[in-house]
């Protein structure tokens, strides 16, 4: 057992608050080894980035790290920022969650990348840039040579975060620290990125900490795992031990609560409620090729000529009493842009919406008023949905007020007492502020919000995507739970397609505002047809280190390309590509190749 | 970004021209004219005089002839000074008020972003809260205050100090000699001084907590790098902003300024022609400054987008 | 027990005696301004200024243009100093100004004048701008643009220069004078509510308000206004030291009010006049005047901390 590169011993992370000083990081002690690979897992306020800010010496002014922190023997914390900087950048490097708030927005991709380079070595510059070259190519850089003059708000998410492992690798760290890098990523992305930094540790033989709340992409990776909660490691170990005979009780909840693609149906937990056959044949709602463009401006010479960015290009589906669909897809997909549009949030441009006979293209202002009784929404992040002026009581109270003026005040309250019981709010809670609560107790109150006029139809759009995951297993029960008691049909969208199993009786797949795949859910998982779909499917990290091992994550996928682009559509049918940005392409056609499972047209593998 | 100018400049024009007619039309529907002061004339000279100035004819013709001469760029004779039209008035007053303001806005960049960045880097120490407390003080008190106060100062008490005796002119341009230009530079420069530095060092404490400075630090560059290559930059954007109304700030003070030194600029033909309705002058004036500002705006938006590569693609 | 879906009576109204008050964001607010101790003081300072200027007048013994032939331009008794001409007696703890009236009244009188027209003026620029950039905010398309044009075309007019003229033209009418200031401050107000109602808007409380069926009025009223006002009470108190700064500047150009009434620009602008036979005349209507003006902007800094604390 070679020396640790990186011992810690007593480690503590305090920070000065306006109202009180927080605990962040208590008490640590862990090693890392030479060219080990360790998993830290965790929820939000568990210390885990705190724990490395502080080591690096990049905690914000009012925090401070106590402790001890060596690296190679030699003890990182309280050295003066030069020798801390000899250390920090060339033979511990870190990478941060967000790629494009975490480049400097004017300098050149080149010029960050060199001088991170420069500075450490002093390498003349042609053979700084002759190197960033080649780390390009090892981080599968498309175009490298163009890359090196452009500027971060050019590039794409992956790309970005391609070029941030780059400048960490480029000095050929000992340890590199990889502080959420794929959170903020598209799921094939993701994929392709932890392959990249699998094949960096095997030939560069770096030492890696990844710090990650998703359990999947942690087994995949790690040779050990450290379960952090509340400034606590309250579990290390192997990653086959932690994974499969965890100790700590925090532990199994977090098992227990990740949703697994591979495990629909979890024990001890709410389950989706079968399609009742009474009644069932009554469609609720109808789509019919629906279609929202938006016209942007792209630059001209003096005039400026616009494009439609086709978010939503032609998509039919239909609901029945009861149903859930899920929607799922990755960033630009048009998933939101379907879901408001059938709501009438947003108007569409062309197509048709029906609900319960009605074509809801016909309705004008206070109709479409009405209709609000009928559909609801639960939005994403819990608090910026709901108006921090106003008390989680008025903001429950809100449809009620507007719809039902005919109700007293008293009913009102009542009404909204009861729902707050009913999705597990504390009713004495009514007149406090949502910034007052966490989180998922914010999202409680947006469920709540929705549920209060018994709509027939609630779209979830990613309402369980900002939440931690033991919070974000709750809800999902809880809107389960609801459904069975309520029988209302729902449109859950989600870019994860593991919740969208759990919780969908059917699922369909969007691509750039077009459905590639529409299939029951155990077709979609078990005998998904359209390539993307594959990619997809294949790339959703498991929290099951054996099989991730196993795993060929990334298929050939490469990035997103531009919705403005028309040939984008035909990016899985190339056959029938007409090579030109702006012409009018041929739209592969929805065929149904098994009852109820619909695949877009594409090129055989 | 040529594009970009070019749609700017030509967007100006309807400015100017609706800043042109808004005076013109101010002036003219106001009581009183430029000869009620004078002593009473005979009617008939009177209305003779009224002819050949054109006051006789409705004021929508007034407009028209003077947009007219407007575009030959004559901008007539002034009403006051009768030897004189108003482009030898402003072609003598302008150079003088150009350098004052060139030198004073040079000054309260170059002082104001340092101040602002020394304040940052020393946040919520000492050195803080004095440079924010100057800051403070430059700002509230008003320019016709500190004139008059440093002009006694310096100009009629000097300061004596290792037996030296330091004066500086307490007035007058004297061609624009620099012992003369530092006073009314100064006492313009202030208030600006103020503004940036708070401004920048606002913006500099919030661009030093962004992530990527954090990357920066966490590449390893030394302190001087992360701050001078990487955060002033950004720091600098909302300042850039600002030069827009800080000229305006600037042309207000001016004329307060020349009249306190007895500058011969053009700030002060504004203020003795609108209170001698000399129409002329006046609106030479005001389209002299609205044409600067205007421009002045243009190149501060081509500065914003050069730093800000975000920008120049939009 | 109650059928199920039937809210029992009994139940809620005990339920209610355990409500728990909630922690508004202007009572956070509050709270954090009262800790800073500059804006405290500020407060302090600033309501004894304005009790001053109401109330003393009432029982001074001195009227603003009451003339004292024989004490013109005279010291206050304390004042330091040998080389001083005369000295005033009584109550004339400021002195005299050139004209023998009694400088402290006139300072009291000037500060009437100096807060309202800064109050004035601040409200007339508030209501016009405002409403102006609600509308265009929330409307938008292309009601904003032309609004938003009309304003950047107003915005390049060197401004001041306009009141100027107004002044002069229109003979200087105290009336017309808060109007004129207001005038020209209200295009930044506008600007200033057009881009927090813009950033409102985007929010996703409002599309979940839309959503729960609320119309576009009743949105605008109460949620954008009320997130709205934070920032533009805090640019309010920051608009009152320009406004202050504004009249001062025309009294000195002679614009302002007229003789005997008074405003702090107006002393300041004869004291400097007499700076070396009388600088009281001069250090005292200024001293009254900086004091205020910080005032307003240590208040308008601790308001903008307490209402968004990341923002120090």
């Amino acid at each position: 057992m070679s020396e640790p590169i990186l011992q810690i011993r007593d480690f503590n992370v305090l920070f000065e608050t306006h109202d009180h000083e927080v605990h962040a990081v208590k008490n640590l002690n862990f090693d890392i080894g030479e060219g080990e690979c360790v998993g830290i897992v965790g929820e939000s306020g568990s210390g885990k980035s705190q724990l490395f800010l502080g080591a690096l010496g990049l905690l914000t002014s009012n925090g401070r790290a106590t402790g001890s922190v060596k690296y190679r023997g030699k003890e990182l914390l309280g050295l003066p920022q030069r020798a801390l900087n000899k250390v920090r950048g060339s033979k511990i490097t870190m990478i941060f969650q967000d790629p494009l708030t975490a480049l400097t927005p004017h300098m050149t991709i080149g010029a960050q990348m060199m001088e991170a380079l420069r500075t450490h070595q002093h390498v003349p510059h042609a053979e700084a840039h002759k190197r960033c070259l080649e780390i390009l190519d090892l981080v599968r850089m498309p175009e490298a040579q163009n890359r090196m003059g452009q500027y971060p708000h050019e590039l794409s998410g992956g790309m970005r975060q391609r070029i941030m492992i780059a400048m960490a690798t480029v000095c050929g760290p000992d340890l590199l620290i990889a502080d959420e890098p794929t959170t903020a990523l598209d799921v094939t992305v993701q994929a392709q990125i932890l392959e990249i930094m699998r094949d960096l540790k095997k030939e560069l033989k770096t030492a890696i900490v990844l710090i990650s709340h998703d359990m999947g992409v942690i087994a995949g990776m790690a040779d050990k795992v450290q379960v952090m909660r509340l400034g606590e490691v309250v579990e290390s170990g192997s990653t086959d031990k932690v994974f499969y005979a965890p100790e700590h009780d925090y532990t199994k909840a977090l098992l227990d609560a990740m949703p697994r693609i591979d495990r629909p149906m979890r024990a001890g937990h709410a389950i989706l409620q079968p399609l009742s056959t009474i009644g069932a044949e009554q469609r609720l709602l109808d789509v019919e090729d629906l279609k929202v463009y938006f016209p942007i401006k792209t630059g001209g010479f003096l005039v400026s000529r616009t494009k439609p960015l086709r978010a939503v290009d032609g998509v039919s589906f239909s609901l029945r009493q009861g149903e859930t669909l899920g929607i799922v897809g990755e960033s630009g997909c048009g998933k939101s842009t379907l879901a408001r549009a059938v709501m009438k949030l947003i108007d569409k441009t062309d197509g048709a919406v029906v609900w319960c006979g009605r074509d809801l293209g016909d309705l004008q202002g206070p109709q479409v008023r009405a209709l609000r009784k009928e559909f609801q929404i639960v939005f994403q992040d819990p608090l910026a949905s709901l108006d921090p002026r106003m008390t989680i009581g008025q903001s429950i109270a809100e449809p009620l007020v507007s719809l039902h003026p005919e109700m007293s005040r008293a009913e009102v309250q009542d009404e909204v007492r009861a729902m707050m019981k009913r999705v597990g709010l504390e009713p004495g809670w009514i007149n406090r502020y949502p910034h007052e609560f966490s989180g998922g107790q914010n999202q409680r109150v947006g469920i709540a919000r929705a549920m209060i006029l018994k709509p027939k139809l609630i779209v979830c759009d990613e309402a369980v995507s900002a939440l931690d995951v033991s919070i974000q297993s709750q809800i999902v029960d809880l809107i389960l739970n609801l459904q069975a008691e309520f029988g209302m049909s729902m449109i859950f969208i989600s870019h994860d397609l593991s919740v969208v199993r759990q919780v969908a009786h059917r699922v369909m797949v969007l691509y750039l505002g077009r459905i590639v795949e529409l299939a029951d859910r155990n077709s979609i998982y078990e005998d998904p047809r359209h390539p993307y779909t594959r990619a997809l499917i294949a790339a959703v990290p498991v929290p099951d280190p054996k099989a991730e091992r196993g795993k060929n994550h990334t298929s050939g996928l490469g990035e997103l390309p531009s919705p403005l682009d028309s040939r984008a559509q035909l990016s899985f049918l190339k056959s029938r590509m007409i090579d030109n940005p702006d012409a009018e392409q041929y739209r592969p056609k929805l065929m149904e190749i098994a009852p109820g499972h619909y695949v877009a047209e594409h090129d055989p593998a | 970004m040529w594009p970009y100018a070019i749609r700017r400049v030509l967007g100006a024009v309807p400015t100017l021209f609706i800043i042109i007619a808004l005076t013109f039309f101010m002036m003219h529907i106001a009581p009183g004219g430029p000869f009620d002061a004078q002593r009473h004339l005979p009617p008939e000279i009177e209305h003779n005089v009224r002819a050949a100035y054109n006051l006789d004819k409705p004021v929508w013709e007034q407009f028209a002839l003077y947009l007219g001469n407007l575009l030959h760029g004559d901008l007539g004779p002034s009403y006051k000074n009768h030897d004189f039209t108003v482009t030898q008035l402003i072609a003598v007053g302008l150079p003088v008020s150009a350098r004052l303001g060139f030198s004073a806005i040079i000054l309260a960049i170059v002082l104001g972003i340092s101040l602002g960045t020394i304040a940052a880097l020393n946040q919520n120490k000492a050195t803080d809260y004095g440079v924010m407390g100057l800051a403070m003080i430059g700002i509230t008190i008003p320019t016709f205050v500190t004139a008059p106060v440093l002009a006694l100062i310096f100009g009629i008490y000097g300061l004596h100090f290792f037996g030296y005796d330091f004066f500086l002119p307490a007035g007058g341009w004297n061609g624009g000699a620099l012992a003369n230009m530092i006073l009314p530079v100064t006492v313009l420069a202030l208030p600006q001084i103020a503004i940036i530095s708070r401004l920048v060092r606002g913006s500099m404490v919030e661009v030093l907590r962004s992530n990527y400075v954090r990357t920066a630090r966490a590449k390893g560059l030394p302190n001087h790098i992360v701050i001078f290559r990487h955060a002033l930059r950004a720091a600098l954007l909302p300042v850039v902003s600002y030069l827009g109304p800080a000229i305006a700030g600037l042309l207000t003070g001016s004329l307060i300024v020349e009249t306190i030194f007895g500058i011969p600029g053009i700030g002060r033909y504004f203020v003795e022609g609108a209170i001698n309705r000399d129409y002329t002058l006046v609106m030479g004036v005001v389209i002299c400054y609205a044409a600067f500002v205007i421009l002045l705006n243009l190149v501060a938006d081509i500065l914003y987008a050069l730093l800000d590569p975000r920008v120049r693609f939009a | 027990m109650s059928a199920p879906g039937v809210t029992d009576r009994n139940t809620i109204t005990i339920e209610r005696a355990f409500d728990i008050e909630g922690r508004s964001l202007w009572t956070d607010a509050r709270r954090r301004l009262v800790k800073n101790k500059a804006a405290l003081t500020s407060i302090i300072v600033l309501s004894i200024i304005a009790l001053m200027a109401i109330a003393v007048p009432f029982v001074w013994p001195y009227g603003y243009a009451d003339i004292d032939y024989g004490n013109i331009a005279c010291a206050p008794d304390w004042w330091p100093g040998v080389d001083v001409t005369c000295r005033a007696g009584g109550y004339h703890i400021f002195g005299m100004d050139q004209n023998g009236r009694d400088l402290f009244i006139r300072v009291l009188y000037g500060a009437r004048v100096s807060l309202a027209v800064g109050v004035v003026a601040t409200l007339v620029s508030l209501l016009i701008g405002v409403t102006y950039g609600a509308v265009a905010g929330f409307v938008g398309g292309r009601l904003d643009e032309l609004m938003m044009r009309f304003v950047d075309v107003l915005y390049s007019l060197p401004f001041i220069f306009f009141v100027i003229i107004l002044m002069v033209v229109f003979n200087q009418n105290f009336f017309l004078l808060f109007v004129a200031i207001g005038a020209v401050e209200w295009l930044t107000m506008a600007r200033i509510v057009r881009g927090q109602t813009l950033s409102i808007k985007q929010k996703e409380f409002i599309e979940a308000a839309r959503a729960a069926g609320v119309g576009t009025f009743a949105n605008i009223r109460h949620h954008v206004i009320p997130n709205v006002l934070g920032p533009v009470v805090v640019y309010v108190t920051l608009t009152i030291p320009t406004v202050i700064l504004a009249e001062s500047f025309l009294s000195f150009l002679g614009l302002g009010v007229q003789d005997p009434l008074t405003s702090w620009g107006v002393l300041i602008a004869d004291g400097k006049d007499h700076m070396e036979t009388a600088p009281w005349m001069l250090i005292f209507p200024a001293l009254f005047m900086a004091v205020t003006l910080f005032c307003f902007n240590f208040i308008g800094d601790g308001l903008r901390d307490a209402l968004d604390p990341k923002d120090r």
